[in-house]
């Protein structure tokens, strides 16, 4: 069995310290340093990232603040200009429905009172007309002319008759 | 077996270069060769692997980095923070016995995990190491780690011997599974890959079982350096904390 070779014993202990040796050294000054380097940066890199992004997210979550804030407040504002813009739209409108109204009743009562005038102008034509016609026919009949007063108290008495 | 196919012929050492340093011998051999490849292997693997240092890694660069918080994660789960001085020379162990493991799955190559001469001096290297640390911390109140807490005073003549036996076969048994696994492993292999050729036409079933093999030794070799690298940690923990 070549393991229990003594003669071979010093040369594989030699090189094995020898190779050992250099891979130890070449580990510990370069080769770990380097990787604990990177892994380092690496970490400091995704905390700071980390950290940045927790900002933003504050920030963000700040301005989404604000923003509804500000949009209650419109909403608030807009509500209450649309209750004025109500309120003096209704009052307004029951001013001049007001106003109409008067006017209107003025101009019934003035057109009812011209229609009476009318009507009793009417009526006096009417008799006026009627006392002319009774005159004209009673001449007519009787060749004759007849007294105005006896014609007025005829019609009138015909006219109290018909009413 | 004609000679060359024995199925230990792998593990032998062959001198490349003879050498000598202060009488001793120290020629290059196939396994130093080996030593060697997996040591520039690892370096490679890792500083070209990092060249870039990128925010955002690329694959290359993700499993330098896997394999690092890997064994940062095995030494600081077994250990703790007071583990973190030693994680280079930790993860120096485990990379240079995952690669002389993998190393030696390449044909015709030489694993030097398999002799127990390797092994055996990087685990007494571990256990001097954590001795040395514990005394250093600890001092004389060392010794109390034979004794453990909350046992009868009259146990202790049966206890401390137990126990100081049991902390001096650490490095015999660190060594030995590493080695023993190694060896086992490639052995099997080799008698099998022996029958494919001898069986003929029948010679499938072992050749299947050879690929089946294959695929375990690698898993092997990934389970014998993490068990290595794991030990180191928890004797390392002793050292620190004691009990």
């Amino acid at each position: 069995m070549p393991q229990l070779d003594i003669s071979t014993f010093s040369t594989q202990i030699v090189w094995l310290v020898i190779t050992f040796a250099a891979l130890f050294l070449v580990m510990w000054r370069v080769a770990v340093p380097r990787i604990s380097d990177a892994l380092e940066q690496r970490q400091t890199r995704m905390d700071d990232n980390l950290n940045k992004a927790a900002e933003f997210k504050k920030e963000a979550e700040a301005a989404i603040e604000a923003y509804e804030k500000s949009l209650a407040d419109a909403r608030e504002s807009a509500h209450s200009a649309i209750a004025d813009a109500q309120a003096t739209l209704a009052s307004e409108t029951a001013a001049k429905d007001a106003e109409l109204s008067a006017k209107i009743k003025s101009m019934l009562s003035e057109s009812e009172a011209s229609i009476n005038k009318a009507t009793e102008e009417a009526m006096d034509n009417v008799r006026a007309v009627a006392e002319e016609v009774a005159a004209a026919a009673v001449e007519r009949l009787l060749g004759d002319a007849v007294d105005g007063s006896v014609v007025s108290s005829a019609v009138d008495a015909a006219t109290k008759a018909r009413m | 077996m004609a000679e060359g196919q024995s199925p230990l012929a792998q593990f032998e050492i062959k001198t490349l270069v003879p050498m000598q340093i202060g009488g001793i011998d120290a020629s290059f051999t196939n396994s130093s060769a080996f030593m060697v490849a997996s040591v520039l292997a690892i370096s490679l693997f890792l500083v070209l692997g990092m060249r870039r240092s990128a925010l955002v890694p690329g694959r290359w660069q993700s499993i330098v980095e896997l394999s690092y918080i890997f064994i940062a994660n095995l030494l600081k789960d077994t250990v703790g923070s007071e583990g973190r001085p030693y994680f280079p020379f930790i993860f120096t162990v485990f990379m240079f016995v995952l690669f002389g493991n993998l190393f030696g799955m390449i044909p015709y190559s030489f694993t030097f995990t398999s002799h127990i001469v390797v092994t055996f001096t990087m685990a007494l290297f571990v256990f001097l190491g954590v001795t040395v640390i514990a005394i250093a911390k600890h001092k004389m109140h060392f010794f109390s780690f034979f004794m453990p807490p909350g046992v009868p005073m009259y146990m202790a003549p049966l206890l401390i011997p137990i126990e100081i036996i049991s902390y001096l076969s650490r490095p015999i048994s660190l060594s030995v599974r590493l080695f023993a696994n190694m060896l086992a492993g490639h052995t099997l292999m080799k008698v099998f890959a022996g029958f494919i050729v001898a069986l003929g036409v029948f010679g499938v079933a072992p050749w299947l079982f050879v690929v089946a093999l294959t695929g375990l030794e690698i898993v092997i070799a990934f389970l014998q350096a993490f068990v290595f690298t794991i030990l180191t940690c928890l004797y390392l923990n002793d050292a620190l904390h004691l009990h």
